[in-house]
């Protein structure tokens, strides 16, 4: 699905990369833990984290991390949206809870980062 | 293509600026057009890398060198240096803090991904002199994919 359905599925706000809205986004990951991150292949993929710090920004640019959607209405200080925007990648923030958001997404069939479903 | 070596300079305990060498290292192999999944892999390694340095070591270095036929990563440091080795290459062994965790690090997995991502991994620490960790990854034909 385009990250477009993406934010009005989660009811989200887009925080940055408007140019990116078309995107077209299969995996979903969700974790706090941007080690998993890091150990996942999730390229391509929207991943859904309650961490607002550089580091995840750091990792998602990293891992090759399509778009990130903050849970839980979380928005992320102006610089590290900033450093988003540089490194080209697109922020959304939803107010529902990291399990709702998994769930609405896991109802419009992405996949799991190893494509399981 | 010819020889390159490139260094970065880390920061211990700066977390703000933890991983900007790696996102260097990162557009530099972007910009040189390698294949996306090596850089990728390299990137990772470093980033792993550079946050036990900032995590846990003194202040360190990354260097990038690209030959024919291999890249090699270097990340040293003068911290405390690793105790036991074969301990920390285990995965969920970590002597992280809760500051790390709150990061979404310090979860044993730095280690063991970086041994995963790259072809060779070296490891050299003294808890006198700090640690160097070497990583290798062989390039295949033009130097140019993984």
């Amino acid at each position: 699905m385009k990250l477009s359905e993406i934010v009005e599925t989660l009811d989200a706000t887009l925080l940055i990369g408007e140019d990116k809205l078309d995107q077209e986004i299969t995996k979903c990951g969700a974790s706090d833990l941007m080690s998993d991150v890091l150990a996942a292949i999730c390229e391509g993929c929207i991943l859904l984290t309650g961490l607002t710090t550089v580091q995840v920004i750091r990792t998602a640019s990293v891992a090759g991390v399509g778009a990130v959607a903050f849970v839980r209405g979380k928005k992320p200080p102006p610089e590290v949206v900033e450093m988003a925007g540089i490194q080209g990648l697109p922020l959304i923030s939803s107010p529902y809870s990291m399990f709702v958001s998994c769930g609405r997404l896991h109802a419009c069939n992405l996949t799991g980062l190893n494509g399981q479903r | 293509m010819s020889k390159f070596k490139k260094s970065f300079h880390i920061k211990g305990r700066d977390f703000i600026r933890a991983g900007e060498a790696s996102i260097n290292v990162q557009n530099l192999l972007k910009s040189m057009d390698f294949d996306s999944r090596l850089i990728r892999r390299v990137a990772i390694c470093g980033y792993e890398s550079e946050m036990n340095v900032v995590m846990h070591g003194g202040d360190g270095s990354l260097s990038l060198e690209v030959d024919t036929d291999k890249m090699i990563l270097e990340i040293s440091d003068d911290g405390p240096g690793i105790e036991d080795i074969e301990l920390a290459m285990k995965a969920g062994y970590s002597t992280a803090n809760d500051d790390h965790r709150e990061m979404g690090f310090g979860a044993g997995m730095g280690l063991p991904n970086m041994k995963k991502n790259s072809d060779q991994i070296h490891i050299q620490s003294n808890t006198d002199r700090g640690t160097v960790v070497r990583m290798i990854f062989f390039l295949l034909e033009g130097g140019k994919t993984d």
